[in-house]
């Protein structure tokens, strides 16, 4: 078993660890060193070496984003944590923020220290309202202790936390119309500055994602080589949560060496697959990410291994695929998700998902033809066109479809539909008795 | 209609003491819509009375999100989740035997005014899948009888169950 880092407190009872049992485990050390022996560009360093990259999704240094924030920066200056996730598939942040609410917050505040920040706003997605409660209380209990508010620990440093609770759409993940969600205005995203110089209320704002910033007190207290050693891959950068869902044993998030390779993921740790199921495919990094090819599974899932796979590692959420399952209906699935949760903002998005999905379903249904494939193939190929990358993450389902799973599509031509109509196993659209429910 | 003096003087102090309203504006409206049941064209009457907004702006912003509801909706609002990984546990038929049991078709509601059912993204349950969301509560792993059970429960519970903000 690999060392647990994030998921290290986690109580037998899956309950989340409360201050003083966080306090007795070490909890806030980290906080305490920084703010009694090292200065903000120390910890700004100390990031940037360790290599840690954001869990989000983009994979962005994250100390050299605090660094993007000037010395001379006006205040307030804002931290924007986001526990958003609504990517089909990704479930990581909500078993953390149940696991250790405490690491997430300490995370958070060495975050604001190293860029000198007054003020974070926590935007958690409305169905994770019982998250929401849980935060709320546990901050309070921080603050309490002293490691929030004015004089954090006795000194000059003050900072805050806030929970904002969002009324739910995926795009709100995104850090400039977060940002815009959070102003009260209408949550499209916004390109038109840096958010670190002219974010919340124009001012200089930094975007993490909570899996990222609960490294920080690690990194901190154990060191940049201990960091470094923890990754199963050279340019990995410690560990990972990886979910796994779908049609596997044991569906859970599991926290692995951060490069740790697809098919061991899937096979070793999930449990494998369920009886009777044969592996097909899997998205190996949520939603936006495409089908991968059994060939793949050797990869390591880190940022660099899977982009030179041609793939992308996204939030690390893996939903596994039944080979007795159609692909086109996955991809329409996945479709009919992102143009009800597309902005509307741009045109390439608010009119090609939907275009791109109504050719899906004449594939589907027998009415499509190769030049429909084609045209598929042009659309997706547009949405890098789009004005943030919401679209070109729909388009990578279409395109890993198109390009791992043609000869599937290709079936479903020539007047004929699905070749998964007559299967004897339940459609989709059908309950089915998974095995796991048994015990 | 004039709000309880309790919900305006909570409402007004949040206004008063934010130091930007805007801020504040998601979860006026979730007091709102827990007091009148929906964000009816009232709430967002008061909502733009408190705040200085302009319904416009509310209207604008209301419009956007999945849990603010512009029409009437149950007590309970059954989240169904119509994520991939829910999807290929069948997930639609979840849907389907919600709505017949109650009788009802998407975003209606039930005629005792309990329930109402709406297709929702990924509620982060996909290692439980199929999964719903109900108050604020997550159930995974659902069968026809989990679904039953849990329907009877809300039922006969409904006059002591607290609603929670985000419903
Ligand atoms: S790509 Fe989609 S989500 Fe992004 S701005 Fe355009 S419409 Fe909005
Ligand atoms: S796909 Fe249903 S909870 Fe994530």
């Amino acid at each position: 078993m690999s060392e647990r880092v994030l998921l290290k407190n986690m109580r037998s009872d899956c309950g989340p660890v409360g201050f003083d049992e966080y306090r007795q485990l070490g909890g806030y050390e980290a906080l305490e060193r920084a703010v009694r022996t090292m200065t903000p560009d120390e910890v700004i360093n100390m990031v940037t070496e360790s290599g840690l990259r954001g869990r989000g999704g983009a994979g962005f240094p994250a100390g050299r984003k605090w660094g993007f924030v000037r010395k001379d920066a006006p205040h307030p200056r804002y931290i924007q944590s986001n526990t958003d996730e609504m990517e089909p598939g990704t479930f990581k942040d909500r078993v953390l923020v149940n696991t250790d609410p405490h690491l997430v917050i300490e995370g958070i505040t060495m975050a604001a220290y190293a860029v000198q920040a007054d003020v974070a706003v926590f935007f958690i997605r409305p169905s994770y309202n019982d998250d929401a409660e849980l935060i709320e209380r546990e901050l309070s209990a921080a603050r309490e202790a002293g490691m929030l508010g004015k004089n954090i620990l006795g000194s000059d440093f003050s900072f805050d936390i806030e929970v904002h609770r969002s009324a739910g759409r995926y795009i709100c993940g995104e850090s400039s119309a977060q940002a815009n969600a959070i102003m009260g205005k209408r949550p499209n995203p916004d390109k038109t500055g840096h958010m670190t110089s002219s974010g919340l209320w124009g001012m200089p704002t930094v975007v993490n994602n909570v899996e990222t910033l609960a490294h920080v007190p690690h990194i901190i207290r154990n060191g940049v080589e201990w960091f470094k050693g923890l990754a199963a891959t050279p340019t990995g950068d410690g560990t990972k949560l990886y979910c796994v869902s779908g049609e596997v044993v044991d569906p859970g998030c599991y926290e692995l060496p951060m490069g740790t390779r697809l098919g061991d993921i899937i096979f070793e740790h999930a449990g494998g697959m369920l009886p009777g199921a044969e592996f097909k495919t899997c998205i190996p990094g949520g939603a936006s990410t495409s089908f991968v090819t059994q060939a793949q599974l050797a990869t390591p899932m880190d940022f660099d291994s899977m982009k030179a796979a041609g793939l992308s590692l996204g939030t690390g959420s893996i939903v596994v695929f039944d080979k007795n399952t159609c692909l086109v209906q996955a991809t329409i699935n996945i479709l009919t998700y992102f143009a009800r949760e597309s902005c509307g903002w741009c045109t390439p998005c608010r009119d090609g998902i939907p275009y791109m999905l109504s050719l899906l379903q004449d594939i589907e249904a027998g009415d499509g033809t190769e030049a429909d494939v084609k045209r598929l193939e042009t659309v997706a190929a547009g949405m890098a066109h789009a004005y943030c990358g919401f679209a070109p993450g729909a388009a990578s389902t279409v395109k890993g479809l198109l390009r791992s799973f043609r000869d599937e599509v290709r079936e479903h031509l020539d007047g004929r539909g699905c070749p998964f109509g007559d299967m004897e196993k339940p459609k989709p659209g059908d309950w089915k008795v998974l095995d796991r429910d048994a015990s | 209609m004039l709000l309880p003096e309790e919900l305006e003087t909570e409402i007004q102090t949040m206004v008063r003491e934010a130091e930007h309203v805007e801020e504040k504006l998601i979860d006026i409206i979730y007091l709102l819509q827990n007091h009148f049941g929906c964000f009816s064209d009232v709430a967002l009457g008061h909502a733009s009375r408190l705040t200085g907004k302009t319904t416009v702006e509310l209207e604008e912003l209301c419009t956007f999100y999945d849990f603010i509801y512009r029409r009437p909706v149950g007590r309970f609002v059954i989240h169904v989740c119509d994520g991939v990984a829910c999807w290929m546990h069948h997930e639609n038929s979840l849907f389907q035997y919600l709505c017949d049991k109650l009788g009802v078709g998407v975003g209606e509601v039930t005629e005792d005014g309990l329930f109402t059912v709406l297709p929702t993204a990924c509620l982060g349950n996909c290692h439980n899948a199929p999964a719903m969301l109900i108050n604020g509560k997550h159930y995974g792993r659902l069968t026809p009888k989990k679904v039953d059970e849990i329907i009877d429960e809300l039922r006969e519970n409904a006059d002591n169950i607290i609603q929670c903000l985000c419903r």
